[in-house]
């Protein structure tokens, strides 16, 4: 006896339906908490903002600190090094082409928009590298004068734009302002 | 079991049958254990026995460790030093555990190249080798993730590169590894979270165990002629079986002895040389080691991983193709999963219709060869990711690939296999002619080897 023929039956259609409603409810009330139990905490999440006092940092010298649980290049550049990021076309930048700075977002990624002065001495940049997340080794390593990833040989140049190897963007750059001549806040 | 005919479980006595009428487990495991295996099992046959120890082992000295372990950003590091120090023959217990990991892998891939030489996967067994392919994959997410909580460099920035191959899936990507890592980058909540499901995965093992023996005690062992077992009568299927207890049982106590023997003198007397010293170097999220290296066993799939750099040609079409939502690393991604889906899918992708690599004599070649391509993947895993070393993982790759979506389709049909024995009553008395000098008297009950 098919239901579409009994009409006595709706009230048990009902009952089906409502209680694999109800079913399909009650796991996602109890899956949910489950899943979102993993996400951030709160401390975690807690927006945090740092200052870094450069003051003491020489041309070719380089800070590391730890912000969001990563690490900050904060890079004071030579002549030589701005001139050998400035050298290079956005065209000729063979993975990413995106600028990937927050603080000029939309912008392509010339030396100039990847540094936060116009003289280009200062480079501020999440010391991640985009493959899969070691910290690049700095001061000069690589085939291109800036950073190298030792897990998987990805080459970084003097404005942290990858160049060769397995990372897919150029080195990512954080919230950064200067507050005052030498102090930079990072978030 | 239902399959091959033989004697089942009768309660004789009032106790057991009382028992027997409310849970018939005697029953059960007494089917379970005289089940009859094919009298002509070789020693590859051997790696189930010894894996299911391992899986023992390795819950007995976890349940112990974590009597002592803290889990916890701040005392992981310390409290691993006070099992090693402090904790009466706790540095035993750690290493047990520790050098139980590699001995379980080690086990595992041969009892996995043992099922691709002798066709254990083809029909009616693919259920039991798709139940191995999740049990490898659960082996290998319970190793990483204990390989995190000791906390030290390679703990961390293993972490740091596995769950980085989340971060590559483009769209959730990021999202995702922040929702697994619970915050930014590896910390504190990471560790806590590998240590829970650390804890929980090898029961998840020890049931996905359990089906796969129950699957292949339903089909029959596979055995090294390929040939099934007669099925048509109880007298038949004696011919070319044995019980598992005791035969088997013995020849498999046997084996684990010798095989222990070897794993306690590792175990005593250079417990460290499978390891990494930077380990013993508490994590550090600010230094990345120079060199990042897995454990040995994920060697091969890590060679995989990092083969495909952007100026492939291959890894470049791609990009083109998807319209760039493919890239480098998302690729390399693909090709490790796919590396070991398309072993999972190995029971369709061979068209031959012959089980056993024995009668068949151009597979035999690629299967060596494939058997040389995971140990030269293992070796360029190893090694640093630059030059020779790169193009060697590619070959290694394109090879592994090679081997299951082409050649293995493709021998099936221009292969003309060797004859295959008629019964495997008949292959067990020839083996015995071989050995005892051509004047075969085939005495019954000789366990085979």
């Amino acid at each position: 006896m098919s239901h579409a023929d009994d009409h006595e039956s709706t009230r048990r259609d009902f009952i089906y339906y409502a209680t694999a409603g109800a079913g399909v409810v009650t796991v996602g009330a109890a899956v949910w908490p489950l899943v979102n139990q993993m996400n951030p905490t709160a401390d975690v999440q807690a927006l945090s903002s740092i200052f870094v006092d450069v003051g003491g940092l020489e041309p070719g010298s380089q800070l590391t600190v730890s912000f969001l649980g990563k690490p900050v290049f904060l890079r004071r550049r030579t002549a030589e090094e701005i001139e050998a990021g400035r050298a290079v076309s956005v065209d000729e930048l063979p993975i990413d082409q995106e600028s990937r700075n927050p603080n000029k977002p939309g912008t392509d990624a010339s030396d100039a928009n990847r540094t936060m002065d116009d003289a280009g001495e200062w480079l501020v940049m999440t010391g991640v590298c985009t493959h899969l997340g070691c910290v690049p080794l700095g001061n000069g390593a690589g085939d291109f004068g800036g950073w190298f990833c030792p897990c998987h040989g990805s080459h970084y140049d003097t404005a942290g734009r990858i160049r060769r190897g397995p990372a897919p963007e150029n080195m990512h750059i954080p919230v950064a302002t200067f507050v005052d001549d030498t102090t930079i806040q990072l978030g | 079991m239902s399959g091959i005919p033989h004697d089942h479980y009768e309660p004789n006595t009032n106790a057991e049958k009382w028992i027997d009428k409310r849970l018939p487990i005697v029953g059960l495991l007494y089917d379970t254990i005289k089940i009859p295996t094919p009298k002509n099992l070789n020693w590859m046959w051997i790696w189930g026995i010894v894996l299911m120890t391992c899986l023992v082992l390795q819950i007995v000295t976890g349940i112990v460790l974590v009597m002592h372990y803290t889990p916890d950003a701040d005392l992981a590091f310390a409290s691993v030093e006070h099992i090693m120090r402090n904790v009466n023959g706790g540095h035993m217990l750690r290493y047990l555990h520790q050098n139980g990991a590699m001995l379980f892998f080690a086990a595992v891939y041969i009892h996995i190249f043992r099922g691709l030489y002798y066709g254990s996967y083809k029909s009616p067994r693919e259920v039991t080798w798709i139940l191995g392919m999740f049990i490898y994959l659960a082996m290998m997410a319970t190793a990483f993730m204990g390989y995190v909580l000791p906390w030290g460099q390679m703990s961390f920035w293993g972490a740091t590169v596995i769950t980085g191959l989340f971060g590559a899936i483009p769209g959730i990507g990021e999202m995702l590894q922040t929702w697994l890592l619970g915050g930014p980058a590896v910390g504190n909540a990471t560790l806590t979270r590998f240590f829970s499901l650390h804890y929980l995965l090898p029961f998840v093992i020890l049931g996905l165990s359990i089906l796969h023996i129950w699957a292949f005690h339903t089909t029959g062992n596979n055995n090294p002629t390929g040939v099934d077992v007669r099925r048509t009568s109880k007298e038949e299927a004696a011919k070319d079986t044995l019980p598992f207890w005791p035969y088997f049982v013995i020849k498999d106590l046997f084996a684990l002895a010798v095989i222990f023997a070897l794993f306690w003198a590792l175990v005593g007397f250079m417990p460290q040389f499978l390891g990494h010293p930077d380990n013993y170097i508490e994590a550090n999220p600010l230094v990345t080691p120079s060199h990042i290296v897995p454990e040995w066993y994920f060697l091969p799939f890590y060679a995989i991983l990092r083969a495909f750099t952007s100026d492939v040609w291959v890894v470049m079409a791609v990009n083109w193709l998807s319209f760039g939502i493919i890239d480098a690393a998302f690729f390399g991604v693909l090709a490790m999963f796919g590396s070991i889906f398309v072993m999972a899918l190995v029971p369709w992708l061979d068209t031959s219709n012959v089980r056993s690599g024995r009668y068949r004599p151009m597979f035999k070649w690629w299967f060596w060869l494939l058997v040389v391509d995971f140990f030269v993947l293992m070796w360029a895993g190893a090694m640093p990711a630059e030059g020779i070393y790169s193009t060697i993982s590619l070959i290694g790759t394109a090879y592994w690939f090679g081997y299951f979506l082409v050649i293995l389709p493709i021998l099936g049909v221009i292969e003309k296999p060797l004859p295959q024995p008629a019964t495997i009553e008949e292959d067990f008395k020839a083996s015995l002619k071989n050995k005892s000098g051509g004047n075969g008297p085939s005495p019954e009950p000789v366990p085979a080897e």
